[in-house]
């Protein structure tokens, strides 16, 4: 026992067996990722900031269903409602987000009958004062418009698992 | 009684009860979507079968009766099955077949959420489809301002059908084409012509019929529900007011056997809008002519000055139509204080007094006991716009087995026939004095019904007119034991609580046309704005809208509406119910029993209370029959009739005319809503295509 220790401490087992290891990784590609300009992989499932979404001619598809609204754990959207002006189609009037409630569950786009409100890959929304957070309707659509082609080939990727 | 067997359960049960009624006493829960208790049974959803014990397929349970079964083999009480494997298939079937043609746009559709199709399709439906094909499309139809179509989900169940045609009496609706190319329409397109209408959208038991007005505003789950009653008439209907946060969303009936049954007035139903709108939420004061914005403090020190320099039978009060008893009181008390006589509840010059007794102005037979009267005479009323839910109780007695009705008065359509006696008093006279055969059938009738309106009470000689009412009914024997026919209908809710508070003229006191007319120098107004107020008096107006009133006024103290704070009001039978409240005042408005305390300190005549609690116990000791709530507080009106039959008088010659000249814009808050103004004006359309 004594004698096996003492022989690894002579001939530098352990240092040379870490020395190794250092060396293996050092060949190996870098995990670390240079963040702001870099961004790891993000499964399609990812749930992250809030978009409304459009049909490709433009129009919104919320049909202000409330669903959402009812589903929402946090009770972080509010939805008003009533006939559109032009049409007389139901529509929202008012969809807000309180991003500060949010929990990100997805219950809300797993409510949504019409694929609508999504959470998106996007996770920079960080800002400075709480107020900005309070996401209206506008913002949201906003988000829509710019996500849109990562969102829908991350629900198309999806699709078969559904 | 006849015997049953439900699931194994023995019941007893009348044998004129359907299988699905004999179900419902055992327990066991049916389905249905065309079955309704108050409309006539169709028996067309197929969705209440059940199994008879030797029928060779299920059967229709709503359309089946207990006494049309045959007892088992060994005479043993024949035996249905509502859980059988048979019954579930059935169902499931049934199912199947009405949601072929159903869209499945629930997302978009007003009665998700408290849909019968949704709840049963969960229930008792398969979660797959077998059908593939197109649906069937059908055109939307127009039916009027307040009911909004979506002709696609119809299912066929024809309870709107049945309603308008039973119920409200008008057959504005029908169907089409028979089988899946049926289709429910009213005649070329034509808005429903019935105060009542609204009702046949709450009926429906899918998204086929819905709201227009408050289409696509709210869903059922995000409503506060607050069980209130009705101050649109004097009937006293019970509501249901639901609110989302500080707003009132829409107002729904209640069942109450006694009074509504499960229906309410389109004025009760769609006023929602004209509780935001035109709102007074800030006192004002009048200076140089203009209002302007002030303070409740400035608002209270500009009457206190002018009371102070007033005296007391230069001082008025008058109570509007939405008053109830607990600021009727508070306001009586503070005039009270003052030593005020001048004080009158009654704006449209109605001759109704306490003087006589309770029973001289209450509706003594009750609503429901409409339904046992066998003769009914209508003098000077027209029920359907005064009173439309007591109309409803009229039809339904004619319906059950017509009895003689006859109107003295304008000759409106009151959905039912009746014998048109004459317009005016000396038909009432000539009655009377017996010389008209349906006097005879008054006579004959075990149970003859009188029933006097505001047209006959609201004009000078109401008094002569009321009392001629009485001996008739006194001369009928509309006075008997157990049965008390002589009726008196009202059109304001605040009226019959007030004057069980004695709110009227006391010894020389004026009444409201004369106050209003120049009587008095300081008029203090609670909410009536029907009445014309001659310049020169100081108005101090409390009330709730930017109405006749307010315009008139010199102060103006913002109030709270009937859906804003706790009140009772006594309805035509004398049954006192609660208000309550489902939303808050908006602004600075306060509850009107909260002002009148406030003011009274000002006055240097505090009210002895401080909370509602306080004031509602000073106000039950003194007049205990408004704590005995939703129950009828009988009067002795075997007295007054007979006080009333000896006044005598001599009564004039006009002809009766109800004072509703539009049903849809009675008061200020149903003046306020923009719902109500477009069915006004279709009305009047429909009045003048009528006259042309």
């Amino acid at each position: 026992m004594k004698l096996d220790q003492v022989a690894k401490g002579l001939l530098l087992q352990e240092f040379i067996t870490g020395f190794l290891l250092t060396v293996k990784y050092f060949f190996k590609p870098k995990a670390t990722i240079n963040y702001p300009f870099e961004m790891s992989y993000r499964s399609p499932r990812f749930r992250g900031e809030h978009a409304l979404r459009r049909y490709p001619n433009g129009e919104e598809r919320c049909i202000a269903c409330k669903l959402c609204e009812a589903i929402c754990p946090a009770q972080a959207i509010t939805i008003e409602a009533g006939p559109r002006r032009n049409d007389g189609t139901r529509r929202t009037t008012r969809y807000d987000i309180d991003m500060v409630k949010c929990i990100y569950c997805g219950l809300c786009q797993e409510a949504c009958p019409v694929d609508a409100i999504v959470e998106g890959p996007s996770l920079e929304f960080s800002v400075e004062t709480r107020e900005e957070l309070l996401f209206d309707k506008a913002r949201l659509l906003d988000n829509g418009d710019r996500w849109e082609r990562e969102i829908s080939r991350n629900i198309a990727k999806n699709a078969p698992y559904r | 009684m006849a015997k049953i067997i439900v699931d194994g359960v023995e019941v007893d049960v009348p044998p004129e009860y359907t299988l699905l009624q004999a179900a419902e006493a055992a327990g066991a829960e049916i389905p249905r979507f065309c079955f309704h208790e108050r409309l006539s049974i169709a028996g067309n959803c197929r969705m209440c079968l059940v199994e008879v014990k030797g029928a060779p397929k299920p059967v229709a349970s709503c359309a089946w009766g207990v006494r049309d079964c045959r007892p088992g083999p060994n005479g043993e009480p024949p035996e249905i099955l509502t859980k059988s494997g048979t019954v579930k298939k059935a169902r499931e079937g049934v199912m199947e077949f009405l949601l072929i043609n159903h869209p499945l746009d629930c997302p978009i559709c007003d009665q998700g959420g408290q849909c019968d199709l949704q709840d049963q399709a969960m229930a008792y439906g398969v979660d797959t489809t077998r059908f593939h094909e197109n649906k069937r499309a059908v055109m939307d139809k127009y039916l009027g301002p307040l009911i909004k179509t979506s002709m696609n989900r119809c299912i066929h169940c024809t309870r709107c059908i049945r309603f308008t045609t039973e119920v409200a009496g008008v057959e504005d609706l029908g169907a089409i084409w028979r089988g899946e190319d049926m289709e429910i329409t009213s005649y070329l397109e034509k808005a429903l012509g019935s105060e009542l209408q609204s009702n046949a959208a709450d009926l429906c038991p899918v998204g086929a019929l819905t709201h227009k007005p408050e289409a696509f505003h709210y869903r059922p789950w995000e409503l506060a529900k607050t069980d209130s009653v009705d101050i649109m008439d004097a009937v006293g209907s019970a509501i249901r007011v639901d609110s989302r946060g500080r707003e009132v969303m829409r107002i729904l009936p209640r069942v109450n056997e006694d009074v509504n049954e499960e229906w309410i007035t389109d004025k009760a139903r769609h006023i929602v809008d004209g509780l935001r709108l035109q709102r007074l939420d800030r006192p004002f004061v009048r200076e140089n002519g203009r209002l302007r914005v002030a303070s409740w403090q400035e608002a209270f020190a500009a009457i206190a000055a002018k009371v102070k320099g007033t005296s007391p039978d230069r001082i008025g009060a008058i109570v509007g139509d939405l008053a109830a008893v607990e600021e009727t009181y508070a306001l009586k008390l503070l005039m009270q204080g003052l030593g005020v006589r001048n004080v009158d509840a009654r704006q449209d010059g109605s001759i109704v007094s306490p003087a006589h007794g309770r029973g001289s102005y209450l509706f003594n037979s009750t609503i429901a006991g409409i339904e046992d009267a066998d003769a009914i005479l209508i003098i000077g009323s027209n029920p359907r716009i005064e009173a439309s839910l007591v109309n409803v109780r009229i039809r339904k007695r004619w319906r059950i087995a017509p009895p003689p009705i006859a109107l003295i008065g304008e000759q409106v359509d009151l959905t039912y026939p009746y014998e048109y006696l004459g317009a005016g008093p000396d038909s009432l006279a000539e009655l009377v004095a017996g010389r008209h055969s349906f006097a005879e059938k008054l006579k004959e009738a075990k149970r003859p019904l009188v029933i006097v309106g505001p047209g006959a009470l609201a004009r000078p000689d109401g008094l002569a007119i009321l009392s001629a009412a009485a001996s008739l009914a006194q001369g009928v024997g509309a006075i008997a034991e157990g049965w008390n026919g002589f009726s008196v209908l009202h059109t304001a809710a605040s009226r019959v609580g007030a004057l069980d508070l004695g709110f009227v003229p006391g010894e020389g006191g004026k009444t409201a046309i004369e106050m209003a007319q120049g009587g008095v120098d300081v008029l203090f107004n609670l909410g009536a704005d029907e009445i014309d107020i001659t310049p020169g008096a100081f108005v101090i107006y409390q009330g709730t809208h930017g109405d006749k009133g307010a315009h008139r006024a010199d102060v103006i103290l913002p109030a709270a509406t009937y859906t804003e704070k706790s009140g009772t009001y006594v309805n035509i039978e004398g049954r006192a119910q609660m208000a309550n409240r489902a939303a808050f005042a908006p602004g600075d408005a306060r509850e009107d029993w909260a002002i009148l305390r406030a003011l009274s300190d000002v006055l240097g005549q505090r009210l002895p209370f401080d909370s509602l609690n306080a004031l509602r116990q000073k106000l039950y000791g003194e007049f205990p029959h408004f704590a005995a709530l939703d129950r009828v507080t009988p009067a002795d009106a075997a007295s007054a009739v007979t006080a009333l039959a000896g006044l005598g008088g001599a009564a004039g010659r006009e002809a009766f005319a109800s004072p509703v000249k539009d049903f849809y814009l009675t008061n200020p808050i149903a003046r306020a809503s923009g719902v109500m103004a477009e069915c006004s004006a279709l009305a009047r359309e429909i009045r003048l295509e009528a006259a042309e």
